[in-house]
C-alpha cells in the first residue's frame, strides 16, 4: 500500500472507518437474544451431527429388550413401540430438518433473488414473463400441489423433496427484490456500468444484488424456519420425508396420537423442534435490526 | 381505467384456467385412483373397475388429453365431476365450504381482533412488561407448528375432561367433529353442543391469529407512533388515546389491509391442519383427502376454487386499500 494512501485513511477516525459489515456484526452480538439463538442453532448442528458418532443406539436399531421404555439409563429419550431409541430418532430426525431447512432456504432466496433481479433490470418480455410464473405459483395451492407429487419421493432422494418446498417458497421476495431492482436500475453507478458495456447479467450480480445484501440474508434466515414448519405439515400427514428415512416431521405425526399414553414419543421431537424454530428466529429478528438503521437504541 | 379493469380480470382469469389446467393434469398424471380397487378381496373384475373408472372420467387406460378434454368440457357446463365416491365435485365443495367457514369464522374475528388490539397495545408500550410478554407469546406460538399446536390444545381438552370428571357421554368440551351425532341442531342442547365442539379448535386460531397479527401490527404501529401527524394531532387538542386510536391505529391498519382481504376470502379455504385434526368436514380436510383417496376430480376442483377465491382476495385487498388510504384515491 503507498504512504500516500495509508496517510489518508489515518485521517479519518477510526470510529468513522468502521466498516458496514463490523456495524452489522456488532450491533448482531450485542443483541443478547440473537447471540442466544445463534449458540442454540449451533448446539444443535453438532448435538445432531456428534451424538450418532458416540451415543450407543442408532436410529435404525431395535431394543427388543425394551419397548415403550420411558426415559432412562440406556434410552435416554426412552423407547417407542417396536423399541426404536426416541433420542437416536429425535437426532436423525433434526439432522434432515436442519439440511431441509438450510438448503431449501438457501435455495429459495437464489431464485428469488435472481428471478426478481432478472425481472426489474431487463423489464419487457422477460419482465412479462417472470411475473406471470410468479403469480401462477401463487396461484397454485402449494400444500396440495407437494401432496400430490409425494409419490415421487418414494425410494428416492429427498434432495427432490427440497426442490419443491424451496419452489413455492421464492414468490413473495421475487417481487419485493423486482420492486427494489427497478429503482436501483435508474442509479448512476448502474448507469455507469451499463455505458461502459457490462453485459446484464454481470451488473444484476455485481451491482445489484450485493446492494440487496441484507434483504437476502434476512430472507434466506425466515426462510429457515417456515422450511423447517412447512416440511413438519407435509410430513404429518405422509406428504414429506419417506419411511424409512426419518425427519422431526414424520416423528410428530406418526407419534401424535401417543402424546397423552406415552408422551416422551412425541413430546422430546416436538421439544427440540420448537426449541430449533424458536432459536432461528431469533437470529432472523437480530439480523433484521442489526442491519436496520432506523431501529431504535440503534447504536454503532 | 376500464380498459385496464378488462386487461387485468383477463389476465387474472387465464391465470386461474393455468392453475387448475396445471393441477388436473398433475393429478391425473400422477395419482392413481385404480388402486382403490387393486387391493380388494376377491379381486373385482377388471372390466368392471374399467367401467367404474369411465363413468368417473379417471381411467389411466384413457389418455390423459381426452380426459382432460372431457373434464374441461364438462366444466364449461358448470359440472366439475365426480369424486371417487361417486358425489358430484359441485356438490361436496357447496357443503364442505360452510363447514369451514362454521369453523374459523369465530376464531379467525377473535383472533384478529386480539391481534390487532395487543400488537397497538404493545406498541405503545413498548418496552414495558405488557409489550415483552406479547412479543415471547407471538415468538413461542409462530415457532410452533400449527398441527402441533392443535395436538396439544386437543389433548389438553381431553385432560380437562377427565380432571373436572366428563367421562361419560356428555363432555365440557369435544373433541371430535362438528356435532354429536343424534343431537338436534336447532335446540338449546344442540346449540351448547355446537359451541363445546368449537371451542378447542378456536382457540388454536385464536392463538395463531393473535400471535402473527399481534407482531405485524405491533411493527406497524411503531413505525406510525413517531409521525408528525400524530404531533399535530395531539398540538390540535386531542387527547392521547383518542389521537392515537383516530390517527395512530387507522394509519397503522393500512399495511395489514392486504392481509385481511386475503384472511377474509380464505375463510371458506378452512384450516387445513385444524379441520383435520379435529375431524371437521370441511374444505382442508378436503385438501389432504383428495389426495390420499386418489380423487383427481377433488383436486382440480379444490384448486379452482382456492384460485377464484385468492384472486378475489387480491380484488378485495385493492378495495380495502383504498377505502383506508386517502392517498390511493384519486
Amino acid at each position: 500500500m503507498p504512504d500516500v494512501w495509508r496517510h489518508a485513511g489515518s485521517e479519518t477516525s477510526p470510529e468513522e472507518a468502521t466498516s458496514r459489515l463490523r456495524l452489522v456484526g456488532r450491533r448482531f452480538v450485542r443483541n443478547r437474544p440473537a447471540m442466544f439463538g445463534s449458540a442454540i442453532v449451533f448446539l444443535f448442528f453438532a448435538l445432531a451431527y456428534l451424538s450418532p458418532l458416540v451415543t450407543q443406539w442408532q436410529y435404525t436399531q431395535l431394543d427388543f429388550n425394551a419397548f415403550l421404555e420411558p426415559p432412562g439409563g440406556t434410552h435416554w429419550f426412552g423407547t417407542t413401540q417396536n423399541g426404536f431409541d426416541v433420542f437416536a430418532l429425535t437426532m436423525r430426525g433434526m439432522q434432515k430438518s436442519l439440511v431441509i431447512g438450510l438448503l431449501g432456504a438457501v435455495i429459495a432466496t437464489v431464485l428469488a433473488a435472481t428471478v426478481g433481479a432478472f425481472a426489474g433490470y431487463f423489464g419487457g418480455a422477460v419482465d412479462t414473463a417472470l411475473v406471470t410464473l410468479i403469480d401462477l405459483l401463487m396461484v397454485l395451492p402449494a400444500f396440495l400441489i407437494i401432496a400430490i407429487l409425494s409419490p415421487l419421493f418414494l425410494g428416492r432422494t429427498w434432495l427432490v423433496f427440497v426442490l419443491l418446498l424451496a419452489a413455492f417458497q421464492w414468490m413473495v421476495t421475487a417481487r419485493i427484490v423486482r420492486g427494489m431492482t427497478l429503482s436501483l436500475r435508474e442509479r448512476e453507478f448502474v448507469q455507469a456500468a451499463r455505458f461502459m458495456g457490462v453485459p446484464g447479467w454481470q451488473i444484476i450480480f455485481r451491482h445489484i444484488l450485493p446492494n440487496m445484501a441484507s434483504l437476502l440474508i434476512i430472507d434466506a434466515t425466515i426462510n429457515v424456519s417456515s422450511l423447517i414448519l412447512a416440511e413438519v405439515g407435509l410430513s404429518f400427514f405422509g406428504f414429506g420425508v419417506q419411511p424409512p428415512d426419518v425427519s422431526l416431521g414424520t416423528l410428530i405425526g406418526d407419534y401424535a396420537g401417543a402424546a397423552l399414553t406415552f408422551p416422551w414419543e412425541f413430546y422430546f421431537p416436538t421439544g427440540f423442534l420448537v426449541a430449533l424454530v424458536l432459536a432461528i428466529n431469533l437470529v432472523g429478528d437480530g439480523l433484521r435490526d442489526a442491519f436496520d438503521p432506523n431501529v431504535q437504541g440503534a447504536s454503532r | 381505467m376500464a380498459g385496464f379493469l378488462f386487461r387485468r380480470s383477463v389476465y387474472l382469469i387465464c391465470l386461474v384456467v393455468l392453475s387448475t389446467s396445471a393441477a388436473y393434469l398433475l393429478a391425473a398424471t400422477q395419482l392413481n385412483p385404480r388402486a382403490r380397487y387393486e387391493g380388494r378381496n376377491p379381486p373385482p373384475p377388471p372390466a368392471v373397475v374399467d367401467a367404474t373408472l369411465d363413468a368417473l372420467n379417471m381411467n389411466d387406460k384413457v389418455p390423459v388429453v381426452t380426459r382432460f378434454g372431457r373434464w374441461v368440457s364438462d366444466l364449461t357446463r358448470g359440472d366439475l365431476g365426480q369424486t371417487v365416491d361417486g358425489v358430484s365435485v359441485n356438490a361436496e365443495l357447496n357443503r364442505r365450504m360452510w363447514v369451514s367457514l362454521r369453523l374459523v369464522l369465530v376464531g379467525s374475528i377473535l383472533g384478529t381482533l386480539l391481534g390487532v388490539a395487543a400488537g397497538a397495545y404493545g406498541a405503545v408500550k413498548q418496552y414495558r412488561m405488557s409489550d415483552r410478554l406479547l412479543t415471547v407469546f407471538s415468538f413461542v406460538v409462530l415457532s410452533i407448528p400449527v398441527v402441533v399446536l392443535a395436538v396439544l390444545f386437543k389433548n389438553g381438552g381431553i385432560e380437562l375432561n377427565r380432571v373436572l370428571g366428563f367421562t361419560g357421554d356428555t363432555r365440557l368440551l369435544y373433541t371430535t367433529g362438528e356435532i354429536t351425532p343424534g343431537v338436534d341442531p336447532w335446540t338449546a342442547a344442540g346449540i351448547l353442543n355446537r359451541l363445546a365442539h368449537l371451542v378447542l379448535p378456536s382457540l388454536v386460531l385464536v392463538a395463531v391469529g393473535t400471535a402473527f397479527y399481534g407482531r405485524y401490527q405491533r411493527n406497524a404501529m411503531l413505525d406510525v407512533l413517531g409521525s408528525d401527524f400524530l404531533r399535530t394531532a395531539r398540538a390540535k387538542g386531542l387527547s392521547r388515546p383518542r389521537a392515537l386510536i383516530r390517527h395512530g391505529l387507522r394509519t397503522a391498519l393500512i399495511p395489514m389491509a392486504t392481509f385481511f382481504a386475503y384472511e377474509f376470502a380464505l375463510l371458506f379455504v378452512g384450516a387445513t391442519f385444524t379441520e383435520k385434526l379435529f375431524g371437521w368436514h370441511g374444505m382442508g380436510e378436503y385438501f389432504v383427502d383428495s389426495v390420499t383417496k386418489n380423487d383427481v376430480n377433488s383436486v382440480a376442483g379444490v384448486t379452482l376454487f382456492v384460485g377464484v377465491l385468492v384472486l378475489l382476495a387480491g380484488f378485495l385487498s385493492d378495495i380495502a386499500y383504498a377505502a383506508l388510504d386517502p392517498r390511493v384515491r384519486v
